[in-house]
Parts: structure tokens; C-alpha cells; sequence
């Protein structure tokens, strides 16, 4: 995978590219949560009355609930009043043609293929904008192979006993403190649904932007791929560069049955905040697996290069009989990022097998910290676990922390778990620039080999962007 | 083409570099033998432009320009090349994509167009057959679990690619096996051309019996105490260090 000459220093000089925001006409609802919003956000989604109890239980839930403060992130207490629960551009477009042309522009300059260049590209894309989906693209040829792919508001109306079957199922609403809250007033987000035997014929990617100020994001993926299924989605966010923390609360629920596979990859570029960390996205996110058949495997995989803070452990559960759970993750955080990531991986079936992959790369005054479990239940004979936890430092002022914790509860499990810390050594640098490579470009290139073994597991066209990302989230990363 | 005059330099505090002067012209190859420690890895470091090492005075200058004023990078694009005494491990990125990387910056930096990958991997396998190169060493990531003699010889394969004007062996020699000392030395006469001069510095008259160079000098203490031809390696060889340190006082103020 070669640079193009040239596209470092354009990638380099572009600082947060993704940080406009985008003049369009937006209808909110009022600052502030109580069961009257909720229900306002309910009946604006003309949803049915099940899915607003559902909402209600959640919400009633949350109240009881505490932010939790576990996490090794500083964080000031969010005012959960001062936040609008929905914001949507105010034409709804009934097709791709009638969307906003000021939106097809903010997607175009973000590289989202949204028309017929993403079937070009041979890409299903969601775009959700703020809190509503607004694009599905290639539907009818999904359709034909009989995979659903649409937004969740869509999904409530058309395809409701399938929601209904498995929201919640792997996240349940009390889950934690933003899941439930997420239970509360998720706005929108997508749902994918591959039927028994199917491989879905293109990979899925959604796009998440927030852009309206004040607002909070809150979306809701659900993928449920049925006995034999295949798929592969891909999931991209940006948001605009803003003086205030924006919260984005997000829940991920996938479900594999026997033998099914899913791969789940995730770019994510939210604003991090300027470099004295102002401003920037707080993400919290719960994103959960569950191989409920035997043989299944999901893998995630994961960049992530933004956010002021960042709070995530996709995990699975390994339900099934020998299935297969896998973590791929580059985390990097420059300027004062805070992030505290990790997986879960819990074993319930005989002969279940996870993989970690962890690579943690800090600069500047950031902390980035490694947070992972491997539980073993007592049924799990057999269960392997290999995990990889290595982290590079760059420059003298950031951290990096690992925090493994293991619970087993089978003596025939194994589980081995292996950490290092490096920093980029002054000698590896200066070996570069002796044969003619400048200094950042040097970064990048030793942060790239040492991301290699994760990038491999991303498509294509994303470990392209990620390297690239990688390359403009390490600006002004040395000196 | 390199002229340094009294230079003297400090790692770490401590002046290792006290006054050394050296002139090498197009052509040239030049010996650099000495004592353990007194300052020739300094020399080729401070010429390189590795960050920590401070000249306190005396002047470099290469093709008439300040060297010391240019950064490392810059170095190499003006055709300084410095083989590593101890080469650098880089995980995870691919020698020849490094390699590419390397003589592309090059190229740009002095305005010229830079390779495609099929222009490189053209000019890789002509390289790889000229310096007698494993291949799959290329394959693999930069010196990563290279062997200390395939490291060497990795370095002296990035110097036939990247084509530098000035190139400074340090220690090339030590850690190959008589084969491979063949081959390098070999490699390095096939490059040796009247625009490109060598500063090759070494402890053993071995490499000089197949490197034949045109001065030998002895560094000891941070200068250079004592030049003559290819035959003061021999005779160095036969009567150690000190042989040049009893002669050391009358022809250094000469
Ligand atoms: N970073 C450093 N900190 C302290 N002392 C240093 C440092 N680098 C070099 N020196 C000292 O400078 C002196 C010269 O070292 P240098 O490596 O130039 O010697 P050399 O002539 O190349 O020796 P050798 O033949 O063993 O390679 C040595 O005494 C060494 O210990
Ligand atoms: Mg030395």
C-alpha cells in the first residue's frame, strides 16, 4: 500500500478537513428529557406504540442509573438538560434525487459515495445526518438478494417483528448508563438483516455526521445475520469542528447465528477538539456481539483516531459452540484525546476462541488506555484466548495504561495475554531521515508498521483512509 | 568534495570530536582506522546530522555548502549516505517500500520526478542482482530479525540504490563472513566512480586488501593523527596503535 508522494503533506496541512458544517435547515426539539420529549420524539418518528413504551421503560430505567466514573478518563459531568434530543433537516426527502443538495454536498466533500458511484464502488451506504438516516443507496439489489438494509426509523414501520425480536437482545436497555439512555431516545441509525444462506452481495457502510450544534447523537445499528450468513459492514463518523462537547451515545447490537459471520469495521474521526482540547465529541459507545449459533464468528475492527473522549469495548459474547470472537483495534490520541477502549470477550460455549489485537499509539498530552476482559464460564471447555496489547509512545507528556482483567471459570481454558510499550525511538527516526525521509513523514510511516497487523484486517478502500487519518491525527504529534 | 577543518563536537556533554581535519576529493576512498572509542562512529554521525551531537567549532562544508547547517534529510538528498555501524530495526514497514520511500524523498527534494512501482521494481532487481542481494530479505520488514551480517548488507544494498555521492561505511566489514565480506567489497568497488568518494572506516586491513583505498588516516582522540597511503594500513596491522602514538607528537604539530 504506497503513499502517493505528495498526499502526506496535503494530509498533513489539512488539520480536521471534516470540520465545516453544513448551512442547512434543521428542526430540533427543545433542549432538555422527560417523558414528554420522548414521546414527542416518538410520535415525530410515527412509531408504533410498542416501540414508544419500549422507549419509556428505558428512560424510567435510566433515571435510576449513575454516570459511570470507572473509566481512566477526566470528564466534566455532562448536563443531560442542555442537550436536544433530535435535530433532522427539515425537508424529508422521499428519494436519493430529493435530498438536500447542501447534503449531497457535505457528503461529497467527506468522500462518501452516496449515488450511483457507490455502486460503482460496489458499497451499500447509509448516511445518518445528526439524528435521522437520509440516504439508503442500492436497495433494490440488496432487495433482490433478500437483504434488508435501511434506516432504523424504516426498519420500526416495515419490518417491525424483526426489530421487535431482537432489540435488545444483545444490549439490554439497562444495560449500562448511555445504553439505556441511548434505549430512551435513539433517533436513528441502521438496520441490516441478512437472511439464512444469503452472502450479501456488496459491503454496507454507514456514515454517521453530526452537524446541528447542541445536540446529541444517539444512534441504533442492529445486524442480524441468519444461519450461513456473511457480511461485511463498514461504519465512518465525522462531526464538525465545535467550541462545546457534543455527546454521541450510540448502541451497536449484532447477532450471529450458526455459522453465520460478520465483520464489523469502524473509522472513526469525530472531532477531537483543538490542540489545547477545546471542544471535541464525546463518545460513548456500547457495541456488543453475540455469536448465538454454533461455529459463527464476528470480528470487529476498529480505527479510531477522534474524539475528546472516547469510552468503547466492542464485545461478544461467544454463545454458540466453538465460535469465534475477534478485536482489532488502532487507537490514537494526540493534543489532550482521552480514550478508554478495549473488548469483551465472554465464553460461554465449548471450544469458543477470541483474538485480541490491540494497538495503542499516543502523542502529545494524551491518555489512551487499554481496558479488556476475558470472562471463561464454567461451561466454556476449551476456550482459547490470545490477546496482544502493544502501545507506542510519542514524545514525553502522554500516556499510555493497560488494564487486562481475566476471569476464568474452566480449568481447561487457556488464555495467555502479551503487552508492550515502546516509544519511537530517536534512533528509528533518525535512520529514516539519514536516507531522506523528513521527520513527520518518518512518524508516520514507523506508526504505520506498527499498526500493519490491524490494518490487514480492515477492506481495502477503509485501511487506505485509515492510514491517511492516522497521518492527520499525528500532526504537530512531535517536537 | 567533504572538507573539514578543525572540528570539534560533544555528545552528551563530553567533546569526543577535538580539532579533526579531512579533506576527500571525487574519486576518492579514504580509510578511517583508530582505537575503540576515539571518535570515528562520532565523525560519521556528526556528518549525517544526528540530532544530539554538537558541534562546538570548526566548519564542514560538501560541494562548497555548509553541511552542518542542513538537516539529516536534506544530507541525503545532497548525496550523503551513512551505512550504520549498528543498523536500525523498523517493525512492520516493508524494506522496499522503505527503500522506495527513501529515494523518491530524495528525488524530490532535488527536483527530479519520482519513481513508479514499476520503474522501482525494475531498478531493485537490476540492483539485487549487481550486489548479489537475497531477495527475500526485501520482503521483509526494515532489519527486522536481520541477522548482523544481513543487516550489513542491507546497508550497503540501500547505498547501491540510493546512489550517494559521499557514502560513509562505518564498520561495514565487521560481522560478515568471508563470503559476504567478498561480495560487499565488491559491490563497493563497483560503485566506486570518479564523482563518488568513500569514507570507509574500519579496524581491519582485510577490507583494504579488497577495498584498495587511496589514503588511509588514523583517527585517535578525536583527530586525525596520522594519513598516508594504502601501505600505513599494513603497517598499522603489524605494529598496533601504539606504533602511531609514539609517533603521534612530532608529525601531528609537523
Ligand atoms: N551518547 C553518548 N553518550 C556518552 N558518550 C558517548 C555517546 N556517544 C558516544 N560516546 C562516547 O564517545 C566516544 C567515541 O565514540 P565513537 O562511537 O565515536 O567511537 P568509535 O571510534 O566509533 O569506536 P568503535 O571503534 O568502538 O566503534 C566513546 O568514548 C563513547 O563512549
Ligand atoms: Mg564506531
Amino acid at each position: 500500500m504506497a503513499t502517493q508522494p505528495g498526499e502526506v503533506e496535503a494530509a498533513l496541512s489539512r488539520r480536521y478537513d471534516a470540520g465545516f458544517v453544513t448551512d442547512i435547515e434543521t428542526h430540533s426539539l427543545p433542549l432538555g428529557l422527560d417523558e414528554g420529549t420522548i414521546r414527542a420524539l416518538s410520535a415525530l418518528k410515527e412509531e408504533p406504540e410498542w416501540m414508544t413504551e419500549w422507549r419509556l421503560k428505558a428512560y424510567r430505567h435510566w433515571l435510576t442509573m449513575r454516570q459511570p466514573d470507572w473509566a481512566h478518563v477526566k470528564l466534566a459531568p455532562i448536563d443531560f438538560q442542555a442537550i436536544s434530543y433530535y435535530a433532522a433537516p427539515k425537508k424529508k426527502p422521499k428519494s436519493l434525487d430529493e435530498v438536500d443538495p447542501e447534503l449531497l454536498k457535505t457528503y461529497d466533500k467527506l468522500g462518501v459515495p452516496l449515488h450511483e458511484r457507490a455502486k460503482l464502488a460496489g458499497v451499500a451506504v447509509d448516511a445518518v445526518f445528526d439524528s435521522v438516516s437520509v440516504a439508503t443507496t442500492a436497495q433494490g439489489q440488496l432487495a433482490k438478494a433478500g437483504v434488508i438494509f435501511c434506516s432504523m426509523s424504516e426498519a420500526i414501520r416495515t419490518h417491525g417483528d424483526l426489530v421487535r425480536q431482537y432489540l435488545g437482545s444483545v444490549v439490554p436497555q439497562g444495560d449500562n448508563f448511555f445504553a439505556a439512555l441511548n434505549s430512551a431516545v435513539f433517533s436513528d441509525g441502521s438496520f441490516v438483516f441478512i437472511p439464512k444462506g444469503v452472502r450479501c452481495p456488496m459491503e454496507l457502510s454507514t456514515y454517521f455526521r453530526i452537524n446541528a450544534g447542541h445536540t446529541g447523537q444517539f444512534e441504533r445499528t442492529l445486524i442480524i445475520a441468519e444461519e450461513d450468513a456473511v457480511v461485511s459492514y463498514l461504519e465512518g463518523c465525522t462531526a464538525p469542528m465545535r467550541d462545546e462537547n457534543q455527546l454521541h451515545a450510540a448502541v451497536v447490537e449484532l447477532v450471529a447465528l450458526a455459522r453465520a459471520n460478520i465483520k464489523y469495521s469502524t473509522v472513526q474521526n469525530w472531532y477531537p477538539g483543538d490542540e489545547n482540547g477545546k471542544g471535541g465529541i464525546y463518545n460513548f459507545v456500547t457495541k456488543r456481539g453475540e455469536c448465538r449459533g454454533d461455529d459463527s464468528r464476528i470480528t470487529w475492527t476498529q480505527v479510531e483516531t477522534g474524539s475528546a473522549i472516547t469510552w468503547k469495548y466492542p464485545s461478544c459474547v461467544l454463545r454458540g459452540d466453538r465460535s469465534v470472537g475477534e478485536f482489532h483495534s488502532v487507537a490514537l490520541t494526540n493534543h489532550y484525546q482521552q480514550a478508554d477502549t478495549g473488548t469483551k470477550m465472554v465464553h460461554i460455549g465449548r471450544d469458543t476462541k477470541s483474538k485480541i489485537v490491540s494497538k495503542g499509539i499516543s502523542a502529545g498530552r494524551s491518555q489512551n488506555s487499554y481496558r479488556g476482559l476475558v470472562k471463561v464460564e464454567k461451561g466454556a471447555v476449551n476456550a482459547r484466548n490470545h490477546t496482544r496489547c502493544d502501545s507506542i509512545l510519542i514524545g514525553k507528556r502522554c500516556g499510555s495504561h493497560t488494564f487486562p482483567y481475566m476471569e476464568v471459570k474452566n480449568p481447561t481454558a487457556i488464555v495467555e495475554h502479551e503487552a508492550t510499550t515502546s516509544k519511537i525511538s530517536d534512533d528509528q527516526l533518525f535512520y529514516c531521515r539519514s536516507r531522506g525521509i523528513g521527520e513527520e513523514d518518518a512518524v508516520s510511516m514507523i506508526v504505520d508498521g506498527f499498526c500493519k497487523q490491524v490494518f490487514r484486517e480492515l477492506p481495502m478502500e477503509f485501511a487506505v483512509e485509515a492510514k491517511k487519518l492516522l497521518e492527520v491525527s499525528l500532526e504537530g504529534a512531535i517536537g | 568534495m567533504l572538507k573539514i577543518d578543525n572540528l570539534h563536537a560533544r555528545v552528551a556533554g563530553k567533546e569526543i570530536l577535538k580539532g579533526l581535519s579531512l579533506e576527500t576529493r571525487a574519486g576518492e576512498v579514504h580509510a578511517i582506522m583508530g582505537p575503540n572509542g576515539a571518535g570515528k562512529s562520532t565523525l560519521g554521525n556528526v556528518l549525517a546530522g544526528r540530532p544530539g551531537y554538537e558541534v562546538t567549532a570548526g566548519t564542514v562544508t560538501f560541494d562548497g555548502k555548509d553541511l552542518l547547517e542542513m538537516e539529516p534529510e536534506a544530507r541525503a538528498a545532497a548525496g550523503v549516505f551513512l551505512a550504520f555501524q549498528y543498523p536500525v530495526e523498523i517493525p512492520g514497514v516493508n524494506n522496499t517500500y522503505f527503500l522506495r520511500a527513501a529515494l523518491n524523498a530524495q528525488r524530490k527534494a532535488r527536483g527530479d520526478t519520482e519513481l513508479d512501482s514499476m520503474q522501482f521494481l525494475k531498478l531493485v532487481r537490476g540492483k539485487v542482482k549487481e550486489m548479489g542481494m537475497t531477495p527475500e530479505l526485501l520482503n521483509r520488514a526494515v532489519n527486522e530479525g536481520f541477522s548482523g551480517g544481513e543487516k550489513k548488507r542491507n546497508e550497503v544494498f540501500q547505498m547501491a540504490l540510493l546512489e550517494p555521492r559521499l557514502a560513509i561505511l562505518d564498520e561495514t566489514d565487521s560481522g560478515l563472513d568471508i563470503d559476504a565480506l567478498k561480495q560487499v567489497a565488491e559491490g563497493v568497488n563497483g560503485l566506486r566512480s570518479p564523482e563518488r568518494s568513500f569514507l570507509v572506516i574500519t579496524h581491519y586491513q582485510r577490507l583494504l586488501d579488497y577495498i584498495v583505498p587511496d589514503f588511509v588516516h588514523v583517527l585517535a582522540d578525536g583527530k586525525i593523527v596520522e594519513s598516508g597511503d594504502a601501505q600505513l594500513a599494513r603497517d598499522l596491522e603489524a605494529h598496533g596503535y601504539a606504533w602511531v602514538r609514539e609517533r603521534t607528537p612530532t608529525e601531528a604539530h609537523a
